[in-house]
């Protein structure tokens, strides 16, 4: 009923937006209106999970969609998880909006499309029918398409809004072939018939090839991951914060329906294959992101880091199934959705906080940057809790959930198979590679961007947002904290989401509701709320000590730095320089990484030039490949346009001549 | 109660002692190099000096720059203060497993090197950047090594791992073996020791910790140096916890058996800080696009170690 309304709500939104375009309050009120009906989803959401013991699934029937099938919704608990996962950061972009869109230099090309493109994505969540399903999930792209083209006079965006539309369109494809194939010979397109009759040998490996096909391609697996970091960042930043933070999530349930509700004849090998794909994209995601300059592109490259991540814990949740593990598919799967939770979090916060950046300095090129920690106190403080919270570092939320993917990895050797025994520990290093990067590209993104002292003067004059946009970050800093603190709550609440699933509940925390032992009571623990209690303890005693047997003398004075301090801001670390350590050792094979150095003769005033060259291995050898296939065949093709009636005439000919034969052949 | 009693004591005990170890590690290099070196209490009159000098701060610094020393001493501290050396018994022992240590420790480096990149001064953005290369690949190291240890003992706990070998169930094995070898090598990295850092090195272009913590000064810096002294502390007893924990007192086994385990515990540092000084006379420091390679060879001991595991067990 709620959902139903809230629906409509944002269905007339957009239409009002559009509306009342000319308005100039219509902007903050669309944007507030937004907030209202997501926290009303967010609400909906929660109350159901709550009550979710009952065992009532609310499905509804409504009389619209294809001429024989009805259009069905249906609430259960995954839906219900992935409600709330959505809407906090959508509720968060509402009020970030209110201050931001007033910063783009077209806002009546955002507004009407932010509700759309919410109805789209929650649509996706609710729907029971494969038709539901596809066409929410196309509203979905279309909308973000539109919001990515926001900015239709900057040729990059262009660029990036056409790459996004071919890989959208490609996905879709695929997941419509899939449903095909659930569907079956009998043509059953709603979800409760799929499930009583479950895809099963090579039609269920189709579907799961698909599937990771056309969710994968959304949420950025490698190597369908080339449109994100184009598309991401060159939307308004809490529309990126949407595609980045939600959108991918969104994907993520798609792939999570199909593989463990709807087709659950998945095979271990499949699951190991999922494993595989995201330890690449983890590894390849962050180490792009460590190469990258532009703020809001390293956020989306490591999107594609998180993304692997999660695909790594549903891989083995899928193996572990197969092999009868139930316990640790089910740990693996909470797992999985811990870190999306939390991904969704601080990645919509870091967009915040590079939308804040960019809106007071206009600058987005990290060696343009630089000191903004004193003159953005509040953006600086938000930016530096999400930086620790993607890094994983204790007592954040991103290591809860990161512990409990390796909790989960180290246990994969269980699956008594050489290739899971082999292949876990692969992955293990891939996934802890990718771990330790992450802390670097965030040292590397937080630092040369705050700290250190301005590169340029619009970074000099830098101030923080309003209000509004100020709390947007808090709020999303706050609950990164408190899903760290207390992890076991919320690994308690995503059993309960996880259990209808895999038919078998986490066993509840052995040791109390502090320590977080999901396995056994011997097998490990962790207990985030006892190492910050006693970090605390630890804090107050070391100021203590320090203040009590030492001096409190303090002086300013200029930088030392050994005796010969340099004015030029410039000769601070860059970005590049920063990671030119790890890229001279991987990046030179992996991206064909080329440095050159002009020096001017002696003698000579002229500068000194560095240059770097980098090859994304993915787009020059896949895609290019692909082009140039497409545009050899469409070559090929345009022949045929221009031939002489003779010709035509000819072709329809032996064209008759071959089908006649075809049913002569088939006849006989 | 009696956990809380260990773990409180423990508290004291790492941070009491990071100095001697330290210490001692200099005492042998001086001998070895044919001077008389300082005596091991040294390190605890330097830090109390340190205390009573005035802290000089840049004019660019900003506050996150006065507090990470406190924050990276006590991400380290309270590592030390979760692993247990002595005895099994104690309050905090479960709070945090191998992965939470790693984890306590990529807080103190990650801050480290926001505070290196601070100031705005190429050392400082140099040292920082140097530190998150080799904690980059020293990280990954020490994951796989505790992954090999999961195998082996089914439990990431120091405690449990601990018990498990205590109880006599793991012989010698070529995996242990392997596994000890890449943590040795990921100890010697993180806390940078020759061949990979230089810690009394003069010469700014080769520092790599130094190079961060070079604007710091008074009680700031004698955070840093003591979080140092500490860390190699934590790596030793976590070397010595894992692969030779014989001594350390289980759950339950009385005040008299702590008392034997705080002698064998100060005794296996005493020779590991030695080893760890005869080490670091013997070999020369390496460049640093070298580090790559060694860091990269623990990663595969470290790899191979868990498939060893399991090519033993088919054989």
């Amino acid at each position: 009923m709620i959902i139903g309304s809230a629906m409509a709500a944002l269905l007339l939104l957009g239409v009002l937006a559009v509306a009342g375009r000319r308005l100039h309050a219509i902007h903050g009120l669309i944007h507030a209106g937004c907030i209202v009906v997501s926290l009303a989803l967010v609400f909906d959401g929660a109350s159901y999970l709550m009550g979710a013991a009952q065992g009532q699934i609310p499905a509804i029937t409504l009389p619209f969609g294809l001429p024989w099938m009805s259009a069905h919704f249906r609430l259960d608990s995954l839906s219900a998880f992935f409600l709330m996962v959505i809407n906090v950061p959508a509720a968060l972009a509402g009020l970030y909006g209110i201050g931001y869109v007033h910063h783009l230099p077209d806002p009546q090309r955002v507004t009407p499309l932010m509700p759309l493109f919410l109805f789209g994505m929650n649509g996706v969540l609710i729907a029971d029918d494969a038709f539901v399903f596809l066409v929410a999930w196309e509203f979905m792209s279309l909308a973000s398409w539109l919001l990515v083209l926001s900015d239709h006079t900057n040729a990059q965006a262009r660029k990036a809004a056409s790459v996004y539309l071919i890989m959208a369109a490609f996905g879709t494809f695929c997941l419509l072939a899939a449903f095909g194939l659930m569907a079956g010979a009998g043509g059953i397109y709603d979800f409760a018939g799929i499930r009583a009759h479950p895809a099963a040998g090579l039609a269920a490996a189709a579907v799961v090839f698909l599937a990771l096909l056309g969710a994968g391609s959304k949420a950025g697996l490698v190597p369908l991951h080339v449109w994100l970091p184009l598309a991401h960042p060159a939307a308004p930043s809490h529309v990126s914060a949407l595609m980045s933070g939600v959108m991918t999530k969104v994907a993520l349930y798609g792939l999570i329906r199909i593989l463990f509700d709807l087709c659950p004849a998945v095979g271990w090998e499949w699951g190991f294959v999922m494993m595989l794909v995201g330890g690449v994209t983890a590894v390849l995601g962050v180490f792009h992101a460590l190469m990258e300059r532009d703020l809001k592109t390293i956020l989306a490259y490591s999107t594609v880091e998180n993304i692997g991540i999660v695909v790594i814990a549903l891989g083995l949740a899928a193996a572990f199934r197969d092999h009868g593990e139930m316990g640790l598919a089910a740990l693996a799967l909470v797992a999985a959705l811990y870190h999306l939770l939390n991904h969704s979090l601080f990645k919509s916060l870091l967009f915040f906080g590079a939308g804040a950046v960019i809106s007071a300095t206009g600058r987005r090129d990290l060696d343009s940057l630089g000191g903004l920690f004193n003159r953005m106190p509040v953006t600086g403080v938000c930016f530096l809790i999400g930086s620790c919270a993607i890094s994983a570092l204790p007592p954040l939320n991103g290591f809860v959930s990161e512990w409990l993917v390796f909790q989960s990895l180290f246990h994969g050797p269980t699956v008594a198979h050489w290739a899971m025994r082999f292949g876990v520990p692969v992955v293990g290093v891939m996934m802890a590679l990718a771990a330790a990067f992450a802390a670097s590209c965030f040292v590397r993104a937080f630092g040369i961007t705050f700290l250190g002292r301005p590169r340029t003067d619009s970074a000099r004059i830098a101030e923080d947002p309003p209000l509004t946009m100020q709390l947007a970050m808090a709020i999303p800093a706050m609950m990164c904290l408190c899903l760290g603190v207390f992890p076991v709550l919320v690994s308690t609440g995503i059993a309960s989401v996880v259990e209808p699933l895999i038919k078998v509940k986490l066993p509840p925390a052995t040791l109390g509701w502090p320590w977080l032992s999901p396995i056994s009571a011997t097998s490990g623990s962790y207990s985030a709320t006892m190492v910050m209690l006693t970090g605390i303890a630890l804090s107050i005693t070391t100021i203590l000590v320090v203040h009590h047997f030492g001096t409190r003398k303090m002086r300013r004075a200029p930088a030392w730095d050994c005796g010969h301090p340099e004015v030029i801001a410039n000769a601070q670390y860059s970005a590049d320089s920063f990671s030119q350590p790890l890229r001279r050792v991987f990046a030179s094979t992996l991206f064909s990484a080329q440095e050159t150095v002009e020096m001017p003769q002696p003698g000579d005033i002229g500068p000194a030039r560095f240059r770097l060259r980098m090859i994304d291995p993915i787009w020059t050898w896949l895609y290019m490949s692909i082009v140039k296939a497409v545009d050899g065949i469409a070559g090929l093709v345009n022949r045929l346009h221009s031939l002489t009636v003779r010709q035509y005439l000819l072709m329809m000919f032996w064209t008759l001549v071959l089908l006649l034969l075809i049913v002569a052949g088939r006849q006989s | 109660m009696i956990p809380l009693l260990w773990g409180i004591l423990h508290t004291w005990l790492v941070v009491g002692f990071a100095p001697f170890a330290v210490g001692l590690v200099r005492l042998t290099k001086a001998r070895l190099q044919g001077r008389r070196g300082a005596s091991p209490l040294q390190p605890y009159r330097d830090l109390w000096r340190l205390l009573q000098k005035e802290s000089v701060i840049a004019d660019s610094a900003t506050w996150l720059f006065r507090v990470s020393p406190y924050l990276v001493f006590v991400a380290v501290w309270l590592a030390a203060t979760i692993l247990p050396t002595v005895t099994t018994e104690m309050v905090m022992t479960p709070a945090a497993d191998l992965i939470a240590l790693v984890a306590l420790l990529g807080v103190a480096r990650f801050f480290t090197a926001l505070a290196g990149l601070d100031v705005g001064t190429p050392f400082g953005g140099l040292g920082a950047s140097r530190e998150m290369f080799i904690a980059s690949l020293a990280e990954p190291a020490m994951l796989m090594v505790i992954f090999s240890l999961s195998v082996l003992a089914h439990t990431t706990s120091p405690a449990h791992l601990v018990a498990f070998v205590l109880s006599g169930h793991v012989g010698l094995e070529v995996s242990v073996g392997l596994a000890l070898g890449a943590l040795l090598m990921v100890a010697i990295a993180e806390n940078g020791r020759i061949p990979i850092d230089n810690p009394t090195t003069h010469l700014e272009l080769t520092m790599v910790h130094e190079a961060m913590i070079l604007e710091y000064s008074g009680r700031h810096l004698a955070l840093m140096e003591a979080a140092a002294m500490v860390r190699l502390l934590l790596f030793l007893s976590m070397i010595i916890c894992v692969f030779f924990p014989w001594g350390i007192a289980l759950p339950g086994s009385g005040p008299l058996w702590v008392l034997v385990g705080l002698g064998a515990w100060t005794l296996k540092i005493a020779v590991l800080a030695i080893g760890l000084g005869l080490f670091e006379t013997m070999i020369a420091k390496m460049r640093i696009f070298r580090i790559a390679d060694f860091l990269g060879g623990a990663l595969l001991l470290a790899l191979l170690a868990i498939i060893f595991l399991y090519v033993s067990e088919a054989v």
